[in-house]
Protein backbone atom coordinates (compact mmCIF):
# COMPACT_ATOMS: atom_id res chain seq x y z
CA UNK A 1 0.00 0.00 0.00
CA UNK A 2 2.53 2.06 1.24
CA UNK A 3 4.81 1.82 -2.50
CA UNK A 4 1.55 2.48 -4.46
CA UNK A 5 1.32 6.01 -2.64
CA UNK A 6 4.88 6.62 -2.67
CA UNK A 7 5.29 5.64 -6.24
CA UNK A 8 1.81 7.03 -7.63
CA UNK A 9 3.35 9.32 -9.34
CA UNK A 10 5.37 6.60 -12.09
CA UNK A 11 2.34 5.24 -11.96
CA UNK A 12 0.34 7.84 -13.02
CA UNK A 13 3.07 8.30 -16.01
CA UNK A 14 2.23 4.70 -16.75
CA UNK A 15 -1.27 4.69 -16.72
CA UNK A 16 -0.71 8.00 -19.33
CA UNK A 17 1.36 5.86 -21.61
CA UNK A 18 -1.28 3.01 -21.41
CA UNK A 19 -3.87 5.44 -22.30
CA UNK A 20 -1.64 7.07 -24.88
CA UNK A 21 -1.18 3.93 -26.34
CA UNK A 22 -5.16 2.93 -26.04
CA UNK A 23 -5.92 5.93 -27.88
CA UNK A 24 -3.31 6.33 -30.67
CA UNK A 25 -3.40 2.72 -31.77
CA UNK A 26 -7.20 2.62 -31.52
CA UNK A 27 -7.64 5.67 -33.60
CA UNK A 28 -5.31 4.25 -36.23
CA UNK A 29 -7.31 1.09 -36.02
CA UNK A 30 -10.01 2.19 -36.32
CA UNK A 31 -9.59 4.07 -39.66
CA UNK A 32 -7.65 1.06 -41.75
CA UNK A 33 -10.45 -1.18 -40.01
CA UNK A 34 -13.09 1.02 -41.33
CA UNK A 35 -10.93 0.93 -44.84
CA UNK A 36 -10.65 -3.13 -44.69
CA UNK A 37 -14.40 -3.11 -44.04
CA UNK A 38 -14.89 -1.22 -47.39
CA UNK A 39 -12.70 -3.62 -49.01
CA UNK A 40 -14.50 -6.71 -47.49
CA UNK A 41 -17.57 -5.89 -48.66
CA UNK A 42 -16.66 -3.88 -52.22
CA UNK A 43 -17.49 -5.39 -55.69
CA UNK A 44 -14.09 -5.70 -56.48
CA UNK A 45 -12.47 -8.82 -56.67
CA UNK A 46 -8.89 -8.36 -55.40
CA UNK A 47 -9.79 -6.35 -52.68
CA UNK A 48 -12.15 -8.67 -51.39
CA UNK A 49 -9.54 -11.17 -51.07
CA UNK A 50 -6.65 -8.65 -49.74
CA UNK A 51 -9.20 -7.72 -46.71
CA UNK A 52 -10.09 -11.42 -45.91
CA UNK A 53 -6.76 -12.54 -46.40
CA UNK A 54 -5.46 -9.92 -43.73
CA UNK A 55 -8.07 -10.60 -41.26
CA UNK A 56 -7.76 -14.46 -41.39
CA UNK A 57 -4.04 -13.98 -40.99
CA UNK A 58 -4.10 -11.66 -38.03
CA UNK A 59 -6.80 -12.60 -36.37
CA UNK A 60 -4.79 -16.22 -35.99
CA UNK A 61 -1.95 -14.83 -35.07
CA UNK A 62 -0.86 -13.64 -31.31
CA UNK A 63 -0.24 -10.16 -30.43
CA UNK A 64 2.98 -11.18 -29.17
CA UNK A 65 3.99 -12.62 -32.72
CA UNK A 66 2.97 -9.23 -34.04
CA UNK A 67 5.11 -7.51 -31.63
CA UNK A 68 7.99 -9.82 -31.82
CA UNK A 69 8.17 -9.12 -35.74
CA UNK A 70 7.97 -5.48 -35.43
CA UNK A 71 11.12 -5.42 -32.49
CA UNK A 72 13.40 -8.30 -34.05
CA UNK A 73 12.19 -8.95 -37.63
CA UNK A 74 11.73 -5.91 -39.18
CA UNK A 75 15.42 -4.55 -38.67
CA UNK A 76 16.09 -7.44 -41.29
CA UNK A 77 13.47 -6.20 -43.64
CA UNK A 78 15.47 -2.84 -43.65
CA UNK A 79 12.86 -1.72 -41.42
CA UNK A 80 14.03 0.33 -38.00
CA UNK A 81 12.07 1.98 -35.40
CA UNK A 82 14.17 4.99 -34.70
CA UNK A 83 14.07 3.93 -31.05
CA UNK A 84 12.28 0.97 -29.29
CA UNK A 85 9.28 0.80 -27.54
CA UNK A 86 6.69 3.36 -27.89
CA UNK A 87 6.46 3.20 -32.12
CA UNK A 88 6.91 -0.41 -32.59
CA UNK A 89 3.90 -0.85 -30.24
CA UNK A 90 1.84 1.51 -31.85
CA UNK A 91 2.26 -0.22 -35.15
CA UNK A 92 1.45 -3.90 -33.75
CA UNK A 93 -0.88 -2.81 -31.63
CA UNK A 94 -2.96 -1.10 -34.84
CA UNK A 95 -2.62 -3.40 -37.10
CA UNK A 96 -4.13 -6.33 -34.83
CA UNK A 97 -6.78 -4.36 -33.89
CA UNK A 98 -7.53 -2.88 -37.34
CA UNK A 99 -8.72 -6.58 -37.77
CA UNK A 100 -11.15 -7.16 -35.28
CA UNK A 101 -12.06 -3.56 -35.96
CA UNK A 102 -12.88 -4.69 -39.10
CA UNK A 103 -15.03 -7.81 -38.37
CA UNK A 104 -16.76 -5.22 -35.73
CA UNK A 105 -18.00 -3.17 -39.35
CA UNK A 106 -18.59 -6.31 -41.13
CA UNK A 107 -21.07 -7.91 -38.39
CA UNK A 108 -22.59 -4.36 -38.20
CA UNK A 109 -22.99 -3.99 -41.78
CA UNK A 110 -24.50 -7.53 -41.88
CA UNK A 111 -26.85 -6.14 -39.30
CA UNK A 112 -28.62 -3.84 -41.39
CA UNK A 113 -31.77 -4.98 -43.15
CA UNK A 114 -31.36 -6.17 -46.91
CA UNK A 115 -34.52 -3.87 -47.86
CA UNK A 116 -32.35 -0.71 -46.80
CA UNK A 117 -29.89 -1.66 -49.36
CA UNK A 118 -32.07 -3.14 -51.98
CA UNK A 119 -34.63 0.21 -51.82
CA UNK A 120 -31.02 2.45 -52.21
CA UNK A 121 -30.13 0.24 -55.81
CA UNK A 122 -33.73 0.36 -56.60
CA UNK A 123 -33.64 4.75 -56.62
CA UNK A 124 -30.53 4.13 -58.73
CA UNK A 125 -27.81 4.28 -55.96
CA UNK A 126 -24.30 3.10 -57.15
CA UNK A 127 -22.19 0.88 -54.46
CA UNK A 128 -20.16 3.94 -52.95
CA UNK A 129 -23.15 5.98 -52.50
CA UNK A 130 -25.27 2.66 -51.35
CA UNK A 131 -22.46 2.01 -48.80
CA UNK A 132 -21.96 5.54 -47.78
CA UNK A 133 -25.09 7.04 -47.86
CA UNK A 134 -27.73 4.74 -46.72
CA UNK A 135 -25.79 1.26 -44.82
CA UNK A 136 -22.70 3.03 -43.27
CA UNK A 137 -24.77 5.32 -40.83
CA UNK A 138 -27.24 2.65 -40.36
CA UNK A 139 -24.39 0.03 -39.71
CA UNK A 140 -22.69 2.16 -37.37
CA UNK A 141 -25.31 2.52 -35.02
CA UNK A 142 -25.24 -1.58 -33.94
CA UNK A 143 -20.66 -1.64 -34.51
CA UNK A 144 -20.98 0.99 -32.14
CA UNK A 145 -21.25 -1.74 -28.99
CA UNK A 146 -18.95 -4.16 -30.58
CA UNK A 147 -16.44 -1.46 -31.19
CA UNK A 148 -16.48 -0.59 -27.84
CA UNK A 149 -15.71 -4.35 -27.13
CA UNK A 150 -12.74 -4.09 -29.25
CA UNK A 151 -11.08 -0.79 -27.40
CA UNK A 152 -11.41 -2.85 -24.28
CA UNK A 153 -9.83 -5.32 -25.71
CA UNK A 154 -6.88 -3.22 -26.81
CA UNK A 155 -6.88 -1.55 -23.82
CA UNK A 156 -6.20 -4.86 -21.84
CA UNK A 157 -3.33 -5.57 -25.02
CA UNK A 158 -1.41 -2.93 -24.45
CA UNK A 159 0.19 -4.52 -21.63
CA UNK A 160 1.90 -6.84 -24.36
CA UNK A 161 4.23 -3.54 -24.89
CA UNK A 162 5.50 -4.56 -21.46
CA UNK A 163 7.84 -7.35 -22.77
CA UNK A 164 8.84 -5.03 -25.33
CA UNK A 165 10.87 -2.00 -23.93
CA UNK A 166 7.86 -0.10 -23.53
CA UNK A 167 7.31 1.55 -19.67
CA UNK A 168 3.14 1.34 -19.46
CA UNK A 169 0.97 0.33 -15.92
CA UNK A 170 2.22 -3.82 -16.26
CA UNK A 171 5.39 -3.04 -16.86
CA UNK A 172 5.65 -0.49 -13.72
CA UNK A 173 4.01 -3.33 -12.20
CA UNK A 174 6.60 -5.77 -12.39
CA UNK A 175 8.91 -3.41 -11.85
CA UNK A 176 7.12 -1.94 -8.39
CA UNK A 177 6.63 -5.16 -7.31
CA UNK A 178 10.14 -6.70 -7.76
CA UNK A 179 11.50 -3.75 -5.87
CA UNK A 180 8.75 -4.41 -2.99
CA UNK A 181 8.27 -8.02 -2.79
CA UNK A 182 6.20 -7.23 0.10
CA UNK A 183 3.56 -5.12 -1.17
CA UNK A 184 3.32 -7.09 -3.92
CA UNK A 185 -0.55 -7.84 -3.76
CA UNK A 186 -1.03 -3.99 -3.18
CA UNK A 187 0.54 -2.60 -5.89
CA UNK A 188 -1.43 -5.17 -8.25
CA UNK A 189 -4.32 -4.58 -7.23
CA UNK A 190 -3.62 -0.83 -7.53
CA UNK A 191 -2.65 -1.19 -11.09
CA UNK A 192 -5.66 -3.64 -11.41
CA UNK A 193 -7.55 -0.84 -10.68
CA UNK A 194 -6.01 1.70 -13.20
CA UNK A 195 -6.96 -0.85 -15.55
CA UNK A 196 -10.64 -1.22 -14.49
CA UNK A 197 -11.09 2.55 -14.57
CA UNK A 198 -10.32 2.79 -18.57
CA UNK A 199 -12.31 -1.25 -18.98
CA UNK A 200 -15.29 -0.71 -16.77
CA UNK A 201 -16.65 2.29 -17.58
CA UNK A 202 -16.42 1.82 -21.65
CA UNK A 203 -18.33 -1.73 -20.57
CA UNK A 204 -21.04 -0.43 -18.72
CA UNK A 205 -21.39 2.52 -21.49
CA UNK A 206 -21.17 -0.17 -24.27
CA UNK A 207 -24.08 -1.87 -22.44
CA UNK A 208 -26.26 1.05 -22.32
CA UNK A 209 -25.36 2.29 -25.85
CA UNK A 210 -26.61 -1.64 -27.04
CA UNK A 211 -29.89 -1.08 -25.20
CA UNK A 212 -30.71 1.43 -27.24
CA UNK A 213 -29.93 0.49 -30.15
CA UNK A 214 -31.58 -3.00 -29.35
CA UNK A 215 -35.28 -1.82 -29.72
CA UNK A 216 -34.44 0.16 -33.43
CA UNK A 217 -34.82 -3.11 -35.85
CA UNK B 1 -19.19 -13.18 -48.69
CA UNK B 2 -20.63 -13.16 -51.65
CA UNK B 3 -24.25 -13.63 -50.58
CA UNK B 4 -23.79 -10.69 -47.89
CA UNK B 5 -22.00 -8.25 -50.45
CA UNK B 6 -23.98 -8.92 -53.42
CA UNK B 7 -27.40 -7.10 -51.66
CA UNK B 8 -24.91 -4.22 -51.66
CA UNK B 9 -24.90 -3.75 -55.19
CA UNK B 10 -26.84 -4.67 -58.13
CA UNK B 11 -26.34 -7.92 -60.77
CA UNK B 12 -23.92 -6.20 -63.60
CA UNK B 13 -25.13 -5.24 -66.59
CA UNK B 14 -22.95 -5.33 -69.64
CA UNK B 15 -21.07 -2.26 -68.88
CA UNK B 16 -20.87 -2.90 -65.10
CA UNK B 17 -18.97 -6.15 -66.16
CA UNK B 18 -16.45 -4.54 -68.54
CA UNK B 19 -15.74 -1.94 -65.53
CA UNK B 20 -15.21 -4.20 -62.71
CA UNK B 21 -13.27 -6.24 -65.20
CA UNK B 22 -11.27 -3.41 -65.32
CA UNK B 23 -10.78 -2.41 -62.03
CA UNK B 24 -9.61 -6.21 -61.29
CA UNK B 25 -7.18 -6.60 -63.38
CA UNK B 26 -6.29 -2.82 -62.34
CA UNK B 27 -6.22 -3.88 -58.72
CA UNK B 28 -4.18 -7.64 -59.28
CA UNK B 29 -2.07 -5.70 -61.07
CA UNK B 30 -1.20 -3.12 -58.03
CA UNK B 31 -1.18 -5.85 -55.46
CA UNK B 32 1.27 -7.72 -57.71
CA UNK B 33 3.74 -4.92 -58.12
CA UNK B 34 2.99 -4.37 -54.46
CA UNK B 35 4.04 -7.47 -52.98
CA UNK B 36 6.89 -8.00 -55.94
CA UNK B 37 8.27 -4.78 -54.57
CA UNK B 38 8.01 -6.21 -51.26
CA UNK B 39 9.78 -9.19 -52.11
CA UNK B 40 12.72 -7.29 -54.37
CA UNK B 41 13.53 -5.55 -50.87
CA UNK B 42 13.64 -8.57 -48.82
CA UNK B 43 16.07 -9.86 -52.05
CA UNK B 44 18.33 -6.84 -51.80
CA UNK B 45 18.16 -7.37 -47.94
CA UNK B 46 19.44 -10.66 -48.39
CA UNK B 47 16.24 -12.75 -46.70
CA UNK B 48 16.56 -15.42 -49.97
CA UNK B 49 20.40 -16.10 -49.22
CA UNK B 50 21.86 -19.14 -47.53
CA UNK B 51 20.34 -18.11 -43.94
CA UNK B 52 17.43 -20.53 -44.70
CA UNK B 53 20.10 -23.31 -44.24
CA UNK B 54 19.43 -22.98 -40.19
CA UNK B 55 16.80 -25.73 -40.79
CA UNK B 56 19.41 -28.01 -43.03
CA UNK B 57 23.08 -27.06 -41.70
CA UNK B 58 22.82 -25.27 -39.35
CA UNK B 59 26.39 -23.39 -38.34
CA UNK B 60 28.23 -23.36 -34.72
CA UNK B 61 28.72 -27.13 -35.03
CA UNK B 62 24.69 -27.96 -34.52
CA UNK B 63 22.75 -30.56 -35.94
CA UNK B 64 19.30 -29.39 -38.13
CA UNK B 65 17.91 -32.16 -36.10
CA UNK B 66 18.86 -29.92 -32.65
CA UNK B 67 17.24 -26.93 -34.14
CA UNK B 68 14.53 -29.11 -35.33
CA UNK B 69 14.03 -30.74 -32.08
CA UNK B 70 14.29 -26.88 -30.14
CA UNK B 71 11.48 -25.84 -31.62
CA UNK B 72 9.29 -29.26 -31.62
CA UNK B 73 10.07 -28.43 -27.55
CA UNK B 74 8.56 -25.41 -27.92
CA UNK B 75 5.72 -25.85 -29.60
CA UNK B 76 4.69 -28.99 -27.05
CA UNK B 77 5.10 -26.30 -24.58
CA UNK B 78 2.76 -23.95 -26.00
CA UNK B 79 0.39 -27.09 -26.11
CA UNK B 80 0.84 -27.70 -22.44
CA UNK B 81 0.00 -25.08 -21.35
CA UNK B 82 -3.18 -24.61 -23.31
CA UNK B 83 -3.79 -28.24 -23.01
CA UNK B 84 -3.71 -27.50 -19.08
CA UNK B 85 -5.31 -24.52 -19.03
CA UNK B 86 -8.69 -25.22 -21.50
CA UNK B 87 -10.26 -27.40 -19.43
CA UNK B 88 -9.93 -26.12 -16.17
CA UNK B 89 -11.20 -22.47 -17.48
CA UNK B 90 -14.52 -24.63 -19.35
CA UNK B 91 -15.13 -26.21 -15.94
CA UNK B 92 -14.97 -23.02 -13.98
CA UNK B 93 -16.16 -20.81 -16.82
CA UNK B 94 -19.33 -23.33 -16.91
CA UNK B 95 -19.48 -23.28 -12.95
CA UNK B 96 -20.13 -19.33 -12.59
CA UNK B 97 -22.26 -19.48 -15.62
CA UNK B 98 -24.58 -21.89 -13.85
CA UNK B 99 -24.18 -19.81 -10.03
CA UNK B 100 -25.01 -17.12 -12.23
CA UNK B 101 -28.54 -18.23 -13.67
CA UNK B 102 -29.21 -21.21 -10.90
CA UNK B 103 -28.57 -19.83 -7.44
CA UNK B 104 -31.24 -18.33 -5.53
CA UNK B 105 -29.51 -16.29 -3.62
CA UNK B 106 -28.87 -12.87 -4.62
CA UNK B 107 -24.94 -13.06 -2.75
CA UNK B 108 -24.01 -16.14 -4.71
CA UNK B 109 -25.14 -15.02 -8.56
CA UNK B 110 -24.23 -11.38 -7.78
CA UNK B 111 -20.56 -12.09 -6.54
CA UNK B 112 -20.40 -14.53 -9.61
CA UNK B 113 -20.81 -11.66 -11.74
CA UNK B 114 -18.68 -9.28 -9.73
CA UNK B 115 -15.71 -11.84 -10.57
CA UNK B 116 -16.27 -12.05 -14.03
CA UNK B 117 -16.72 -8.63 -14.41
CA UNK B 118 -12.97 -7.95 -12.77
CA UNK B 119 -11.69 -11.06 -14.16
CA UNK B 120 -12.36 -9.45 -18.13
CA UNK B 121 -11.44 -6.24 -17.49
CA UNK B 122 -7.79 -6.90 -16.35
CA UNK B 123 -5.19 -7.63 -18.93
CA UNK B 124 -3.43 -11.50 -18.78
CA UNK B 125 0.00 -10.35 -18.72
CA UNK B 126 -1.23 -8.68 -15.38
CA UNK B 127 -2.93 -12.03 -13.54
CA UNK B 128 0.07 -13.69 -14.87
CA UNK B 129 2.90 -11.37 -13.40
CA UNK B 130 0.41 -11.66 -10.05
CA UNK B 131 0.63 -15.21 -10.17
CA UNK B 132 4.52 -14.93 -10.81
CA UNK B 133 5.95 -12.23 -8.49
CA UNK B 134 3.33 -12.49 -5.98
CA UNK B 135 2.39 -16.11 -6.12
CA UNK B 136 6.14 -17.30 -6.37
CA UNK B 137 4.67 -19.75 -9.28
CA UNK B 138 6.60 -21.35 -11.89
CA UNK B 139 6.41 -19.88 -15.43
CA UNK B 140 4.08 -22.77 -16.39
CA UNK B 141 1.62 -22.70 -13.64
CA UNK B 142 1.79 -18.66 -13.99
CA UNK B 143 0.96 -18.92 -17.66
CA UNK B 144 -1.65 -21.50 -16.84
CA UNK B 145 -3.23 -19.08 -13.95
CA UNK B 146 -3.24 -15.95 -16.45
CA UNK B 147 -4.91 -17.96 -18.84
CA UNK B 148 -7.51 -19.69 -17.07
CA UNK B 149 -8.60 -16.88 -14.83
CA UNK B 150 -9.47 -14.31 -18.16
CA UNK B 151 -10.91 -17.52 -19.70
CA UNK B 152 -13.18 -18.73 -17.50
CA UNK B 153 -14.92 -15.30 -16.80
CA UNK B 154 -15.02 -15.18 -20.72
CA UNK B 155 -16.67 -18.82 -21.30
CA UNK B 156 -18.52 -17.79 -18.47
CA UNK B 157 -19.95 -14.58 -20.54
CA UNK B 158 -20.74 -17.13 -23.63
CA UNK B 159 -22.29 -19.60 -21.43
CA UNK B 160 -24.44 -16.65 -20.39
CA UNK B 161 -25.37 -15.19 -23.39
CA UNK B 162 -26.46 -18.76 -24.62
CA UNK B 163 -28.92 -19.89 -21.09
CA UNK B 164 -30.40 -15.87 -22.13
CA UNK B 165 -30.92 -17.01 -26.42
CA UNK B 166 -33.17 -19.95 -24.63
CA UNK B 167 -36.66 -19.79 -25.13
CA UNK B 168 -38.72 -19.42 -21.87
CA UNK B 169 -40.66 -22.79 -21.89
CA UNK B 170 -37.37 -24.59 -21.45
CA UNK B 171 -36.73 -23.33 -18.32
CA UNK B 172 -40.57 -23.29 -17.34
CA UNK B 173 -40.85 -27.18 -18.39
CA UNK B 174 -37.70 -27.53 -16.13
CA UNK B 175 -39.60 -26.21 -12.93
CA UNK B 176 -42.40 -27.01 -13.71
CA UNK B 177 -42.31 -31.07 -13.62
CA UNK B 178 -40.48 -30.15 -9.88
CA UNK B 179 -36.78 -29.49 -10.42
CA UNK B 180 -34.87 -26.98 -8.24
CA UNK B 181 -33.90 -24.02 -10.12
CA UNK B 182 -30.38 -25.22 -9.92
CA UNK B 183 -31.05 -28.20 -11.86
CA UNK B 184 -32.89 -26.71 -14.26
CA UNK B 185 -30.21 -24.78 -15.05
CA UNK B 186 -27.72 -27.82 -15.12
CA UNK B 187 -29.54 -30.55 -16.12
CA UNK B 188 -32.05 -29.03 -18.96
CA UNK B 189 -31.04 -24.70 -20.21
CA UNK B 190 -27.47 -25.90 -20.06
CA UNK B 191 -26.92 -28.82 -22.54
CA UNK B 192 -28.75 -26.70 -24.67
CA UNK B 193 -26.34 -23.75 -24.23
CA UNK B 194 -23.42 -25.21 -24.77
CA UNK B 195 -24.76 -26.67 -27.85
CA UNK B 196 -25.69 -23.37 -29.50
CA UNK B 197 -22.30 -22.10 -28.15
CA UNK B 198 -20.10 -24.52 -29.73
CA UNK B 199 -18.55 -22.38 -32.02
CA UNK B 200 -17.76 -19.47 -29.76
CA UNK B 201 -16.32 -21.43 -27.21
CA UNK B 202 -14.15 -23.14 -29.83
CA UNK B 203 -13.11 -19.89 -30.88
CA UNK B 204 -12.55 -18.95 -27.68
CA UNK B 205 -9.59 -21.81 -27.73
CA UNK B 206 -7.87 -19.77 -30.10
CA UNK B 207 -7.82 -17.10 -28.21
CA UNK B 208 -6.31 -19.38 -25.27
CA UNK B 209 -3.44 -20.58 -27.74
CA UNK B 210 -2.94 -17.32 -28.85
CA UNK B 211 -2.45 -15.86 -24.99
CA UNK B 212 0.19 -18.38 -24.11
CA UNK B 213 2.31 -16.67 -26.17
CA UNK B 214 2.51 -13.90 -23.75
CA UNK B 215 4.84 -16.73 -21.81
CA UNK B 216 7.46 -15.30 -23.90
CA UNK B 217 7.41 -12.26 -21.47
CA UNK B 218 7.13 -14.33 -18.00
CA UNK B 219 9.76 -16.53 -18.84
CA UNK B 220 7.80 -19.60 -19.61
CA UNK B 221 9.93 -21.77 -22.81
CA UNK B 222 7.15 -21.35 -25.00
CA UNK B 223 7.63 -21.46 -28.72
CA UNK B 224 8.11 -17.73 -29.23
CA UNK B 225 10.66 -17.96 -26.31
CA UNK B 226 12.27 -21.27 -28.03
CA UNK B 227 12.26 -19.11 -31.62
CA UNK B 228 14.33 -15.92 -29.53
CA UNK B 229 16.52 -18.41 -27.87
CA UNK B 230 17.76 -19.99 -31.36
CA UNK B 231 17.68 -16.48 -32.46
CA UNK B 232 20.15 -15.59 -29.87
CA UNK B 233 22.16 -18.30 -29.82
CA UNK B 234 22.77 -18.55 -33.60
CA UNK B 235 22.83 -15.05 -34.20
CA UNK B 236 20.76 -12.25 -35.61
CA UNK B 237 21.45 -12.86 -38.99
CA UNK B 238 19.07 -16.14 -38.52
CA UNK B 239 16.03 -13.79 -37.24
CA UNK B 240 13.89 -14.60 -40.21
CA UNK B 241 13.64 -18.16 -40.80
CA UNK B 242 13.15 -18.76 -37.41
CA UNK B 243 10.55 -16.24 -37.08
CA UNK B 244 8.72 -17.14 -39.73
CA UNK B 245 9.04 -20.93 -39.18
CA UNK B 246 7.38 -20.08 -35.54
CA UNK B 247 4.53 -17.89 -37.35
CA UNK B 248 3.85 -20.56 -39.59
CA UNK B 249 2.77 -23.00 -36.90
CA UNK B 250 0.96 -20.92 -34.69
CA UNK B 251 -1.10 -19.25 -38.02
CA UNK B 252 -1.91 -22.86 -39.14
CA UNK B 253 -2.79 -24.34 -35.68
CA UNK B 254 -5.31 -21.43 -34.69
CA UNK B 255 -6.35 -20.64 -38.17
CA UNK B 256 -7.41 -24.60 -38.72
CA UNK B 257 -9.38 -24.71 -35.08
CA UNK B 258 -11.01 -21.53 -36.41
CA UNK B 259 -11.86 -23.06 -39.58
CA UNK B 260 -13.35 -25.72 -37.22
CA UNK B 261 -15.57 -23.38 -35.55
CA UNK B 262 -16.55 -21.79 -38.67
CA UNK B 263 -17.78 -25.59 -39.71
CA UNK B 264 -19.56 -26.56 -36.64
CA UNK B 265 -21.10 -22.98 -36.87
CA UNK B 266 -22.49 -23.70 -40.33
CA UNK B 267 -23.46 -27.49 -39.57
CA UNK B 268 -25.72 -25.99 -36.62
CA UNK B 269 -27.35 -23.89 -39.37
CA UNK B 270 -28.52 -26.76 -41.04
CA UNK B 271 -29.00 -28.99 -38.26
CA UNK B 272 -32.30 -29.85 -37.26
CA UNK B 273 -31.76 -30.69 -33.85
CA UNK B 274 -31.28 -27.17 -32.34
CA UNK B 275 -33.11 -25.48 -29.87
CA UNK B 276 -35.79 -23.69 -31.90
CA UNK B 277 -38.32 -21.08 -31.38
CA UNK B 278 -41.98 -20.97 -31.60
CA UNK B 279 -42.30 -19.74 -35.17
CA UNK B 280 -39.69 -22.41 -36.34
CA UNK B 281 -36.51 -19.76 -36.16
CA UNK B 282 -33.21 -21.28 -34.75
CA UNK B 283 -32.82 -19.45 -31.41
CA UNK B 284 -30.04 -17.47 -32.75
CA UNK B 285 -30.42 -15.76 -35.61
CA UNK B 286 -28.39 -15.42 -38.43
CA UNK B 287 -25.48 -13.73 -37.57
CA UNK B 288 -25.70 -14.69 -33.71
CA UNK B 289 -23.03 -17.17 -34.01
CA UNK B 290 -20.65 -14.37 -35.71
CA UNK B 291 -21.74 -11.88 -32.99
CA UNK B 292 -20.66 -14.58 -30.28
CA UNK B 293 -17.34 -15.02 -32.22
CA UNK B 294 -16.73 -11.70 -31.98
CA UNK B 295 -17.14 -11.96 -28.73
CA UNK B 296 -14.62 -14.30 -28.11
CA UNK B 297 -12.73 -12.56 -29.30
CA UNK B 298 -12.99 -9.44 -27.93
CA UNK B 299 -14.06 -10.85 -24.38
CA UNK B 300 -17.62 -9.07 -24.31
CA UNK B 301 -20.58 -10.90 -25.22
CA UNK B 302 -22.96 -8.84 -27.28
CA UNK B 303 -26.32 -9.46 -25.59
CA UNK B 304 -28.83 -7.10 -27.60
CA UNK B 305 -27.55 -9.45 -30.73
CA UNK B 306 -28.26 -12.50 -29.47
CA UNK B 307 -31.39 -14.52 -28.98
CA UNK B 308 -34.81 -14.10 -30.62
Amino acid sequence: MQTFIAEFGFIWGAFLATLSLTALSGALALLGGIVLAAFRVSPIGPLRTFATVYVEIVRNTPLTLMFFFWVFVAPAFGFVFPQLGFWPAIVSLSIYTSAFVCEAMRSGINSVGIGQAEAARSIGFTFGQTLSQVVLPQAWRSAIPPLISVLIALTKNTSVAAGFAFTELTASSQRLINANPVDGMWIFFGIGLMYLVITIPLGVLAGSIEKKVAFAR
Amino acid sequence: MKSEASVLYDAPGPKAIRRDRVYNVVFSLAFLVLFGYLAYRMYRNGIFDERWLIFIDPPKGQDAVDVWLSLWRGLLATLTAAAIAAPIALLFGGLVAVLRRGARRRLLSGSAAVTTELARGLPVLLLMFLAKLVFGWSPLWSVVFGLVVYNAAVVAEILRAGLAALPKGQREAGLSVGLSSMRTTVLIEMPQAVRIMLPALVSQIVVLLKDTSLGYIVGYQELLRVVKLNRDYFGDYYTVPLFIAGALVYILINLSISRLAIWLEGRMRRSKHTVRNGDDSAAMHEGGAEASRLAANTGRAAEGRLGP
